[in-house]
């Protein structure tokens, strides 16, 4: 691993106060240590989703880089115009060939599970050099908490309501690394903030690595999820200790889980923390649990040992 | 709002050209309750500050000496301009220097 440690994040603010993303919002601080990571040469190509709509509220924006709203589906397509664009530059003498300048491409789960899913294959297929980064807060929370692909199993949404029939979402969430491997990409890893020194060591070589990288980026939202706002950072910390979501990468083609987890600790500590989980019974919990545990043996399995452990309950 | 710009003067494709013009507006008034910073308590790990989603906690180059005698470089500061509230900072904080109150206005 690199020295990175806590102290050498810049101090620099590439994503300026001011914009609308929640109290205690996830995404926030996915895409403020996404830029910092990221440093001044990127141009973003941003899939409409929440953190565009409370960033870019005419005639304002909180970003501090070169940046452009596109439509839902085409973030991915946009952002290997911009990298062709620069390559074609650069061959015209219009830019120095030097200077590294990075397309990034960013969709929410709504605009990378769902809608975006094509410009984002075509992206990958084609090989441009782009860095793509889904920030999954699991629902379109920006028009209202509607399921997507990235929803997990009985999460609660306003699709997916809770009654008599229904018991919340009853789908499983898409294996979107899974899908985005497939391509045979060069650099694959799935992020979260609660373990920020590994963000940003992920983020760093997902920029530096020559052809399409992909960013999986863990981002609690706290109306869709219904949990307290102060909660965010240690619902985060859960999901990993829980096994719900597993920090990985895939470095041309070889598999890596860079936050082991020893000992897990039940599921239901995670999900009793949000709202959106409030109506499971105990056998939905086991249900749950027993999804996770499935996981975890995948992911061990590719892992070739042990990296994720057994559950340990606090008797 | 005596004049709204026209069509003749705004950049062609309402293009932004300002950036971070976000700063313009102070999202103060979501707060409901107040983080405080206890500086003495303080130990200056910087996880506040890595984890406020604005960025709403300056870190600031104020050398901070504690009645211990310790000197600090760095003092953290919240920027109630912007602060939304959300207590993540309190939260995270594992000297627990940071303290919600109530808002009054």
């Amino acid at each position: 691993m690199s020295s990175f440690t806590i102290a050498s994040i810049p101090r620099e603010e590439l994503l300026a106060p001011g914009h609308r993303m929640c109290q205690g919002c996830g995404a926030a601080i996915v895409m403020r240590h996404l830029l910092k990571a990221l440093g001044k040469d990127v141009i973003i190509a941003h899939a409409t989703g929440c953190v565009e709509v409370t960033t870019s509220l005419y005639p304002e924006t909180a970003w501090r880089v070169p940046w452009i709203h596109v439509a839902f589906e085409n973030a991915a397509a946009v952002a290997s115009g911009i990298e062709a664009a620069v390559k074609a530059m650069k061959r015209k003498g219009l830019l120095s060939k030097e200077k590294r300048v990075k397309a990034v491409a960013i969709g929410g789960d709504g605009g990378t599970y769902d809608i975006g899913l094509q410009a984002l294959s075509g992206m990958l297929e084609r090989g441009h050099d782009v860095l793509y980064v889904l920030y999954d807060n699991e629902a379109y929370m920006n028009t209202g908490i509607q399921r997507s692909g990235g929803t997990p199993l009985y999460a609660w949404t306003t699709t997916t309501p809770v009654g008599k029939l229904w018991r919340g979402e009853w789908r499983r969430k898409k294996d979107i690394i899974g899908i985005v491997r497939a391509h045979g990409v060069s650099y694959a890893a799935a992020v979260n903030f609660a373990y920020i020194t590994d963000f940003y060591a992920k983020v760093k070589k997902a920029a530096e690595i020559e052809g399409p990288a992909f960013i999986h980026a863990y981002s609690p939202c706290v109306p869709g999820w219904r949990h307290e706002p102060h909660l965010t950072v240690k619902i985060a910390k859960l999901a990993v200790q829980t096994g719900t979501w597993v920090n990985y990468e895939i470095e041309r083609g070889t598999f890596r889980v860079t936050t082991p987890v020893p000992k897990r600790l039940p599921v239901e500590e995670y999900l009793r923390l949000q709202g959106r989980f409030a109506h499971l019974t105990k056998e939905e919990v086991d249900t749950v649990q027993r999804m996770v545990d499935e996981d975890v043996e995948y992911i061990n399995r590719l892992a070739g040992t042990v990296v994720i452990g057994p559950v340990e309950r606090k008797s | 709002m005596a004049s709204l710009p026209g069509w003749r003067t705004l950049p062609p494709g309402a293009v932004i050209l300002e950036p971070g013009s976000s700063v313009r507006y102070k999202t103060a008034d979501w707060r409901t309750l107040r983080p405080v910073i206890d500086q003495e308590k303080c130990v200056r790990c910087r996880i506040c500050w890595t984890y406020c989603p604005e960025p709403a906690i300056l870190e600031l180059e104020k050398p901070y000496t504690a009645k211990s005698g310790r000197t600090y470089r760095v003092t953290y500061e919240i920027d109630y301009d912007y602060c939304k509230g959300c207590g993540i900072c309190a939260e995270e904080c594992p000297v627990k220097a940071i303290t919600m109150v109530e808002e009054v206005r």
